[in-house]
């Protein structure tokens, strides 16, 4: 595993070597929340336009490495990662990195909905207008409908854009979030699953928007459905007690896995 | 028997009924405890209630009432041509009674024959018992002292028996009505909301009983001076004229007094709300946890200090310094070293009241920002906000109700505020912008008016009251309308 892990970042520098390329490496990450460790040498690659699902039991670290992704993990106390991640070719833990430009290219939507209180236009508006992306209103105004198109929610709001963003339902402020994201053009998007708060019809709307965005980013999810990791992902990986059990085809993944925790797991022996 | 060693017993009564009470249940439950409707600890508490309380209750009936019964019997005891007299003279008899009755207990058999024999003596030898009295008592008194006497001491053993009587046959009642299907439970717990709400009555019923207490004596004070003078005056000018006198009506206007307290109150809101508000800023965003656990207590420190200790400190550091400050200025432009900032000004007071304020509004806004949920921050900082672009657009509107809500509440605590302006903010009653100049507040006003050896019924004094009963309703709508929005905020969250 580590073996083939090293010969992927060895292709990834080289660039594009088998038509794989990838959009961040991660290098023996670890993780420690002060004394307590919670990722041991993880070492996943994400590839470029595709969707990666990260599955695995609560507790197992799937949102641990997913947030070093942008390094949301800084804003917790004694938090502490080491080992290497890059995104393209910058590693992105280099003291010269400026994080909030991190955070401009790697965007994330959470778990749970969390629209700011504020109107639906000035939600999306938020990230374009605090990284200076549009000059004129107009400019401003084409952001956010592209926006919220992008995010399937145009024809919703369009007639109420200056209404409050907490007055959505749950699975159109989950697409308001996502749009909030697509807005500052990231190039990558991290969803902490994003459907666990949402009903079976929002969720399915949110998959299929999923799938959509993939043609234009690069997208991680967590997720704890594995049914969701199958529909949306095209990339698997298991974790299991802070360490990467495996990685993985996603149908692969499903159908034969190569480790015996994993299709324990699939199968719901343990979890 | 005395009533400490009387509720003595009655506990100890309560403990042992508490005791029996649960061992019968658990032996009625013979070892199956879900055979009893209750835990056996509940019958016991049971048993332990109606031990106590109807004893303590009629106890308390009887410390009320048996004074009132043996002062009239005596009272009726006394001679016809005293009972002519005036109460006001009727009342001192009794109280020399009183006197010569304590003094009677405190002497031996042969003293008390002797005295009643000679009763003439009276005077010199309770005086050698250490109870004096003011004259020779008349013959009637020292037999109505012998009667208080005995009808005290009869009293008091009575209520001893009646007090164990009712304990032991209360905690009896109680432990022959145990049975398993017994709601001892619900009974207990009924008794517990009583007390409950007996706790929470009594704070209630005391403001009522404080806001009658003013709204009577302030409906006296505008008997003697109408309520539009007092409300629409612009010349506060009570005039402390000698009792008695008849021309002494003073001008009595609230306007001058209202300037000065909002004027000093706006000071001291200007000095807490920008620091109070960083500090909170910088505790609930910036501090490490390190750095919060000990920075904050040391800031609440600041909120335990007693305010007459920031008078001092306005009286004492704050006052002169600006005015020697203030001295020197001017030395510096004009080359006249007259100080323009006065040692009891509008500026003082409020400088030093507001740093009183900081930590009101520090923790008050602390706690506000931090119920801001973490996910909204998350949601700014993914998206590459820096942490004061997410303080700025995103915590702060979202937590502004709370905190306009507990500026509101600070801004009622600075009007109601007294010692320091008593201290720092002068006594003259003038309304002007200076705020190098000395002003007066509502509170100094009401301390004043108090303070001052008047009668008790001139409207020199009452308009204290007048005074109270406006702050009061002034504060009371502040509070009660920062409630408003910081529950209406909390609404949002949940």
């Amino acid at each position: 595993m580590n073996m083939m892990s090293e010969a992927a970042v060895e292709k990834a520098l080289d660039k594009k070597m088998n038509d794989i390329s990838y959009k961040m490496i991660g290098k023996d990450v670890s993780v420690y929340y002060g004394e307590k460790r919670a990722l041991y040498d993880v070492n996943l690659n994400v590839r470029e336009n595709t969707v990666t699902a990260l599955i695995g039991p609560s507790g197992c670290g799937k949102s641990t490495f997913l947030r070093t992704l942008n390094r949301m993990n800084d804003t917790i106390d004694g938090c502490r990662v080491t080992g290497r991640i890059t995104l393209d070719t910058d590693d992105i833990y280099d003291p010269a990195i400026d994080v909030v430009e991190l955070r401009a290219r790697v965007g994330m939507v959470f778990q749970k909905p969390n629209p700011f209180p504020k109107s639906i236009y000035e939600n999306v508006a938020y990230g374009p207008r605090i990284h200076g992306l549009a000059k004129a209103k107009a400019d401003m105004d084409a952001i956010v409908e592209q926006s919220l198109q992008k995010a399937g929610l145009w024809n919703e709001v369009k007639d109420r854009l200056q209404e409050g963003g907490t007055g959505l339902s749950g699975g159109q402020q989950q697409r308001l979030c996502i749009a909030r994201a697509v807005a500052v053009s990231p190039e990558v998007i991290l969803m902490d699953e994003p459907c666990s708060a949402l009903d079976p019809i929002a969720t399915a709307k949110v998959e299929e928007l999923i799938h959509e965005l993939r043609a234009n980013f690069t997208i991680v999810i967590v997720t704890h459905s594995m049914q969701q990791a199958a529909r949306v992902s095209q990339r698997t990986a298991m974790f299991h007690l802070g360490n990467l059990v495996e990685e993985n085809d996603t149908d692969k993944m499903f159908t034969n896995p190569d480790d015996q925790r994993t299709q324990d797991y699939i199968m719901g022996r343990f979890g | 028997m005395s009533i400490s060693l009387l509720l003595l017993i009655v506990a100890v009564i309560g403990v042992a009924g508490y005791l029996v009470g649960s061992q019968r249940a658990s032996a009625l439950a013979g070892g199956k405890l879900s055979s009893l409707h209750s835990r056996p600890g509940y019958y016991g508490s049971f048993v332990a209630i109606w031990a106590m309380l109807p004893a303590v209750l009629a106890l308390l009936v009887w410390l009320v009432a048996s004074p009132i019964y043996i002062s009239s019997t005596v009272r009726d005891g006394f001679p016809d041509e005293v009972k002519a007299e005036s109460q006001a003279t009727q009342n001192l008899n009794y109280n020399m009674i009183g006197a010569i009755s304590r003094g009677l207990s405190l002497l031996t058999p042969e003293e008390r024959t002797a005295l009643y024999a000679d009763g003439t003596t009276a005077r010199t030898v309770l005086a050698a018992k250490g109870v004096p009295l003011a004259a020779d008592p008349a013959p009637y008194m020292l037999k109505a002292a012998d009667d208080l006497n005995r009808m005290t001491t009869a009293s008091s053993t009575f209520r001893s028996i009646l007090a164990l009587i009712i304990a032991v046959a209360g905690g009896a009642l109680a432990y022959r009505s145990i049975a398993p299907r017994f709601r001892a439970r619900n009974r207990v717990e009924g008794v517990m909301l009583v007390a409950l709400i007996g706790a929470s009555s009594i704070a209630i019923l005391t403001t009522v009983g404080i806001v009658a207490s003013m709204l009577t004596e302030a409906v006296h004070f505008f008997n003697a001076v109408p309520a539009w003078e007092f409300f629409f005056g612009t010349v506060w000018d009570p005039r402390f004229a000698a009792a008695g006198a008849t021309d002494s009506s003073g001008q009595f206007g609230l306007i001058p007094l209202l300037a000065g307290t909002l004027y000093i109150g706006l000071v001291a809101m200007l000095v807490a709300v920008p620091v109070g508000l960083f500090a909170a800023i910088y505790m609930s965003e910036y501090a490490s946890r390190h750095v919060r656990s000990v920075a904050k207590p040391l800031l609440e420190v600041l909120a335990g200090i007693p305010t007459i200790v920031y008078g001092f400190f306005a009286l004492v550091t704050v006052g002169p310094f600006l005015r020697d400050i203030s001295a020197q200025l001017s030395g510096l432009v004009t080359g006249n070293y007259s100080s323009f900032i006065q040692a009891q000004s509008v500026l003082t007071a409020g400088f030093v009241m507001g740093i009183m304020l900081i930590p009101y509004v520090s923790s008050l806004s602390d706690d506000i920002i931090t119920a801001v949920p973490r996910a909204l921050r998350d949601g700014s900082l993914g998206l590459g906000a820096t942490r004061s672009e997410t303080i700025k657009r995103v915590i702060l509107p979202a937590a502004l109700p709370g905190i306009v809500g507990a500026l509101l509440m600070t801004a009622s605590r600075a009007v109601g505020e007294t010692m320091i302006v008593v201290l720092a903010a002068g006594v003259a009653a003038r309304m002007q912008l200076n705020p190098f100049e000395p002003m007066t507040t509502v509170t100094v006003k009401i301390v004043n008016q108090l303070t001052g050896d008047l009668e008790f019924t001139s409207p020199q004094t009452l308009v204290a009251f007048a005074l109270g009963i406006t702050l009061f309703v002034i504060t009371l709508c502040l509070n009660i309308y920062a409630l408003y929005i910081v529950r209406k905020y909390r609404e949002q969250y949940e």
